[in-house]
């Protein structure tokens, strides 16, 4: 069954699909400005509720995101994506075949399937405290320990994650998954789990990189999965302060989605919100797309309500700014569900925009481009998103191009191509591009616009249409998808994140993608690996960067292994160059061992004291952050 | 150990490669098509195409120069314009113009002197190609031995024959003041700099923004001399660590993502200035450089000098060699464009690769037949070299001996595998016909021009002229001296403690390598290996045999111990005598103007009673290195006020020196060497 999604009817919704898309970048061709639907804009199309108690049902259990949306090779060695949920769906994708082999040396010859099914019979038989269990059926409080349910909420999204789940190797996993339903259910079952000591592991969307789901193999309690997937209501919207309260456990799309349906936003747009939820956000101190505009989850939170052994902490009032100590909430925000459960949050919202633009320019090279963020950021003119790709990247996104229907659309995609290398003199080898997208009133977006490019002009860059510029947002939300199809190929790959001040994003770029590709030379990787990075926000004082890091891993014999001995090495890199632990992943249990250089001792032993005094039972007992 | 351990072990290429003869081609071709040939090299990948005037630019408008160029005008009160002024002045004095018409004539005019001067130029060419592809990855630091004026641009010249970026070489200052060459240097890639800068806060920040951009930019390769000067001992001389600070800060901010080091091992069977070298030790004032020492050198350009060897070591990794040495989070929380003191730490580790490098560097050249015969020629009575001669099968043998044992401490020696030994031995001694002389079956040492000079010499002028020959036989043994220094120091430790326990002779070992550490290289930190090293080549060549906690002296052993001592003796011997000299006299605080004089008095004196057997303490280096070993030792101090260079010194320390140097005291408290943080774990 491995093409077994490519039913019929879905097809012609394809075609349908593909005439639109068509329509829309002939149209972007022209580059006159139009407004693109909300939820086109974010890549995907479709919204499924995900608060289904057993979401294997929909998503994936060894892989990212939908069961129905993946990339595959079709029969005649096509790339494809299947599905109707995205932009992408149902189209085949030409480049990418021969990108994957040039990139990574994989061959379609060589497969590693992952295991089709969940084989029960590995997952350990649950520990469970009979005690606890009997008080928790009392309250009536929905639990299951159902293999599937405790597997699915046993891992986030690191590559030895989900590389086990492929393999089938389950490894210890929640003994119990529960689905509190509001704020005075998760009260009752902390209440529980601190009488009958359990351990218990706050569950969102899922959605982590940082081993923060993974439970402690050390750990010898029972250990309860607190699923907060259906708390998801929105409890008010208070139009007159542009609030909205809203309980921890609505995944991001369903928020946006029915805060536009009165007419708002809250901008927070991470690049996972299909799947992760706003305590997750909270818990990790995420930052979204959108953050120029909108802000990071930090500037977004008004109030906030967390169940923790202690009890209930929130502010007696939602005053935008207070000073009475140090902000309590800032204890909560990063906590990564060592102290407690967010149940409700208050959060800014705005008005939807009234108009979006996206728009990209072409950079002769990645030092000029990075020249011109920082001119940017200088000018505190950074529109609602602006990235800079380098060149791999840039050859990255060309390879996910969708196939072109149009005569037309691959004449002026030709005519484009030789008035940037031919007649401008750019190096296809060296050039790199920026995405941008603006938004807000028509007038000011146009306003906005012309600034931006002016200032990129100043940088040698050269504006390159609307359509190269979502494209580049697009792949933000199948990206996750790709690596799934690069693992059934061999290669194997994870994105991480850092942020650094100004001065050392070209060092840093630099020196950690050489460090990837020495490391890997050195651990024996036959093939060279993909190394690449972008920077993805602009501060004041400094920038965010993303690097991706890919390899064949044909020929090794533990490639997770050396893949964690590559990300490692990274990691050292970026904090020897002055980079941060991280900027919004969080530190989870994978970058642990360097908290304490990262905040110092005492720094720890603050962190330490709040836990002591919040948690003394180590209820909350993932074991991360500290 | 750990890896960087062993790295500097085989960071030298191995002995089984192939050296080429680059003059080879040039003898069957025109100089002309040579000079002109096309020069298309690959340069470091991310290298931007910087004009020197765009690198100058760049430099003056650093921000760090900026910087320092406000906080200088703050300081003085004079205006930023008049200090900007100043620095470029200063720029302008050390940069130089690399231009390609320029590195042509250059090719020409070396192509028609090697071909005179020398037989062969032999280069390794797998070190070469290694250096090629280096030269793309990433900014790379040519650093050469220098040991003679001709090495100066040999290393340009053969990178323009095999199309590599020629490199930007840093030159004393003087040397841009020779009319013409100093030009024609300039514009062959030579930037100069002052000898003694001091406290020129300008002159500091504007050498290292130089030095640095060409190093971030990958601008070209960077060519210095770690030993800082051309060695008159053609001993290594003690690493200089300035430049070397300067060139690896770029990687240790991150502004790079390595440096490769790059050893270069230039040796010679004969070196042009040999008799001047000596002279210079001996305290004949140094002709100054000028165009006409360079056309009386000419007549220097009729002789043979036999063959120079090249050897491009393996390029180093910095990044790989300062792993674990470096606390990068020091360069964090300070803006990189601001001047900042490198830690303790950093220093240290600076001055470990420096000595790494110079270690790699005597590791890689090659020694000489010649040289082995100056070491058995230095151990021969000097009346039977002047006056009855030495046995030429005598000193064939012995020779032949000497090889065997260097070959077995692991040397790169030069000697023809296609030429009988009794050739060999003949052809190395015509080609020193200026040292010794060959009549009927023996050897006598050349002695003086004027044979026919009537009246007799003054017993000092004697002593001076036997001086410099025997100086410049010194300089050949020196070149060799690095093979025999570790199991020549156990020798002596062995001899003067009288002791078979390792424990104690490991002390001992370590208190003279600790008071000969300006005279050897030894890589700070290093003892423990130093010591192993030691025993186990002693033990190789059957000389000692060692367990677990001794060392004893095997009867087949005495005549490679005896040689190895005899051979270090005179270091010994000059070492006494000078701290002899320090605690007889009456003044506790001395000149250095006075103290190199003195001792040359004091020791011809000697040496003509018969009272002194080595001739090497009248050398000017030795004196240098004695004063500052004893500063090392504490046992001397710099005055601080004072203008001349004043010494204060301790007469019961430098006694107790003495005296434990000739085992007249034992050596008691457990010796731990400084640095034995940066020591890797052996255990």
């Amino acid at each position: 069954g491995f093409y077994a999604n490519s039913s019929m009817p879905s097809q012609v919704t394809h075609e349908l699909l593909l005439i639109c898309t068509c329509l829309c970048s002939c149209l972007s061709l022209r580059s006159t400005a139009h407004q693109l639907c909300r939820v086109q804009s974010q890549g995907f199309l479709t919204c499924t509720y995900i608060h289904f108690f057993h979401r294997q049902e929909i998503m994936k259990w060894n892989g990212w995101g939908y069961s129905d949306s993946k990339f595959l090779y079709n029969k005649k060695g096509q790339a494809e994506f299947t599905g109707k949920r995205y932009r992408l769906s149902g189209m085949i994708i030409p480049g990418l075949r021969e990108w994957m082999e040039s990139t990574f040396g994989a061959n379609l010859q060589h497969k590693t399937p992952a295991a089709p099914i969940l084989n029960s019979s590995v997952v350990q038989p649950p520990t469970l405290n009979e005690a606890f269990l009997k008080e928790l059926k009392s309250t009536g409080i929905p639990f299951s320990h159902d293999a599937e349910d405790r597997v699915f909420r046993s891992h986030g999204h690191c590559l030895h994650e989900i590389f086990a789940l492929r393999e089938g190797k389950i490894g210890r996993v929640p003994d119990l998954v529960v689905w509190p339903n509001c704020h005075n259910d998760v009260v009752k079952i902390v209440e529980l789990a601190c009488k009958h000591n359990v351990c218990l592991i706050p569950y969102g969307g899922g959605t982590s990189v940082s081993s923060a789901l993974e439970c402690p193999p050390e750990e010898t309690r029972s250990i309860v999965s607190l699923d907060t997937s259906q708390m998801n209501r929105i409890l008010w919207i208070d139009e007159k302060n542009l609030t909205a309260h809203v309980e921890a456990g609505i995944v991001g799309q369903d928020l946006e989605r029915l805060l536009n349906e009165s007419g708002y936003c809250t901008g927070h747009e991470p690049d996972s919100m299909e799947f992760s939820s706003l305590g997750g956000w909270v818990a990790t101190r995420a930052s979204g797309m959108k953050k120029n505009i909108y802000g990071n989850i930090e500037d977004l939170v008004v109030h906030i309500k967390m169940v923790t052994p202690r009890g209930v902490i929130e502010k007696s009032c939602q005053g935008p700014r207070m000073s009475t100590g140090p902000d309590v909430h800032h204890f909560i925000m990063g906590s990564e569900g060592t102290l407690g459960v967010v149940t409700e949050v208050t959060m800014k919202i705005r008005p939807m925009p009234e108009y979006q633009k996206y728009g990209s320019v072409v950079f002769p090279n990645f030092e000029m481009g990075v020249a011109c963020l920082r001119e940017v950021a200088r000018q505190r003119c950074a529109p609602a998103s602006i990235r800079l790709m380098d060149n791999e990247q840039f050859k990255f996104g060309h390879a996910l191009k969708p196939q072109v229907s149009s005569i037309f659309t691959s004449f002026l995609d030709g005519l484009k191509k030789f008035y940037i290398t031919k007649f401008k003199g750019f190096d296809p080898n060296r050039l790199c591009v920026a995405t941008l997208l603006f938004e807000g009133d028509r007038e000011k977006v146009l306003q906005h616009e012309k600034q931006v490019y002016d200032i990129a002009a100043k940088f040698g860059g050269l504006a390159a249409g609307e359509d190269n510029g979502q494209r580049g947002y697009m792949l933000t939300f199948v990206i996750a998808y790709l690596r799934d199809l690069g693992m059934d190929y061999y290669v194997i790959g994870e994105s991480f994140e850092t942020s650094m001040p100004w001065d050392r994003v070209l060092d840093i770029c630099r020196n950690v993608k050489a460090r990837i590709v020495r490391e890997c030379k050195d651990k024996g990787v036959q093939f060279p690996p993909l190394s690449t990075c972008r920077v993805t926000q602009t501060y004041d004082a400094g920038a965010c960067v993303y690097f991706y890091f890919a390899f064949n891993y044909r020929g090794l014999s533990d490639p997770v292994h050396v893949y964690e001995q590559v990300e490692h090495a990274a990691r050292e890199e970026i904090l020897a160059n002055g980079g941060s632990l991280s900027h919004h992943h969080g530190v989870g249990k994978l970058r642990k061992e360097w908290m304490r250089e990262t905040i110092s001792s005492v720094g720890m032993g603050m962190l330490k004291s709040v836990k002591d005094y919040v948690d003394p039972n180590n209820i909350f007992g993932n074991r991360n952050l500290l | 150990m750990t890896s960087t351990c062993k790295d500097s072990g085989t960071a030298s290429l191995k002995d089984d490669e192939e050296f080429t003869d680059i003059l080879e081609e040039r003898r069957r071709t025109t100089d002309l098509g040579y000079a002109l040939r096309t020069f298309n090299p690959q340069p470091y990948k991310g290298a931007p195409t910087l004009s020197t005037s765009d690198l100058n630019k760049a430099v003056l408008e650093s921000q760090y120069l900026c910087f320092i160029i406000k906080e200088i005008a703050m300081e003085t009160g004079s205006s930023v314009e008049k200090v900007k002024e100043d620095a470029s002045v200063i720029l302008k004095e050390m940069s130089h113009n690399l231009q390609l018409g320029f590195i042509r004539l250059m090719g020409y005019t070396l192509n028609k002197v090697f071909k005179r001067l020398y037989r062969s130029i032999y280069v390794n060419m797998e070190g070469l190609n290694m250096l090629k592809q280096a030269i793309q990855e990433s900014p790379v630091i040519l650093i050469p031995n220098h040991r003679s004026y001709v090495d100066f641009l040999i290393i340009s010249y053969i990178l323009f024959t095999y199309d590599i970026p020629v490199p930007v070489i840093a030159a004393g200052i003087r040397l841009a003041d020779v009319t013409i060459i100093g030009g024609i240097l300039r514009r062959s890639g030579a930037f100069y700099i002052r000898r003694a800068i001091g406290s020129d806060k300008l002159y500091w920040a504007v050498l290292l923004e130089y030095v640095q951009t060409i190093v971030r930019t990958g601008y070209a390769p960077l060519e210095f001399y770690v030993e800082g000067f051309r060695s008159r001992t053609l001993k290594s001389l003690v690493p200089k660590l300035g430049m070397m600070d300067m060139v690896l800060e770029p990687y240790f901010k991150g502004e790079v993502f390595d440096i490769t080091l790059v050893p270069i091992s230039i040796s010679y069977d004969r070196v042009l200035e040999e008799s001047l070298l000596a002279l210079e030790l001996l305290g004949v004032p140094r002709p100054q450089e000028s165009i006409t020492g360079l056309f009386k050198a000419s007549g220097v350009l009729q002789d043979d000098y036999g063959c120079m060897h090249v050897n491009f070591g393996r390029p180093l990794s910095a990044r790989q060699l300062c792993e674990g040495k470096i606390n990068w989070s020091e360069y964090n929380l300070i803006p990189r464009n601001l001047p900042q003191r490198p830690t303790a730490e950093t220093q240290d580790c600076v001055n470990w690769l420096a000595h790494l490098i110079v270690r790699t560097q005597e590791e890689g050249s090659l020694i000489s037949p010649w040289s082995l015969v100056a070491c058995l020629l230095l151990q021969t009575p000097f009346t039977t070299l002047t006056e009855e001669g030495l046995q030429w099968h005598q000193l064939t043998e012995k020779t032949l001996w000497l090889r065997k044992l260097v070959l077995d401490f692991g040397a790169r020696l030069n000697w023809p595998a296609h030429i009988p030994d009794s050739e060999v031995m003949s052809s190395t001694v015509a080609l020193h016909h200026s040292i010794v002389h060959h009549k009927e079956d023996r050897i006598y040492l050349v002695q003086g021009e004027d044979s026919a000079r009537q009246d007799p010499l003054s017993p000092e002028e004697g002593v001076m002229r036997m001086a410099v020959v025997v100086l410049m036989l010194v300089s050949y043994r020196n070149q060799a001296l690095h093979v025999f220094v570790r199991p020549g120091i156990l020798a002596i430790a062995i001899h003067i403690t009288k002791s078979t326990r390792k424990d104690e002779l490991f002390n001992f070992f370590c208190f003279l390598r600790d008071v000969f550490s300006d005279e050897f290289i030894f890589i700070p930190g290093r003892a423990a290996q130093d010591f192993e090293e030691a025993c186990s080549l002693l033990q190789k060549c059957g000389a000692v045999h060692t367990s677990q906690q001794e060392v004893t002296v095997l009867e087949t052993g005495l005549e490679v111990l005896s040689f190895l001592q005899k051979l270090l003796q005179p270091f010994l011997d000059s070492y006494q005598l000078m701290f002899r000299y320090l605690c007889e006299k009456e003044d506790h605080v001395f000149t250095e103007e006075q103290f190199l004089p003195d001792v040359r008095n004091l020791a011809t004196k000697l040496i003509h009673s018969g009272d002194l057997h080595t001739f090497e303490v009248l050398s000017s280096d030795m004196q240098k290195n004695v004063l500052s070993a004893l500063r090392r030792l504490e046992a001397v101090t710099k005055l601080r006020a004072s203008q001349q260079k004043e010494y204060k010194v301790n007469k019961a320390a430098v006694s107790r020196t003495g005296d434990i140097l000739s085992g007249k005291v034992p050596l008691e408290s457990l010796h731990t060497t400084p640095d034995a943080r940066l020591q890797c774990q052996v255990e």
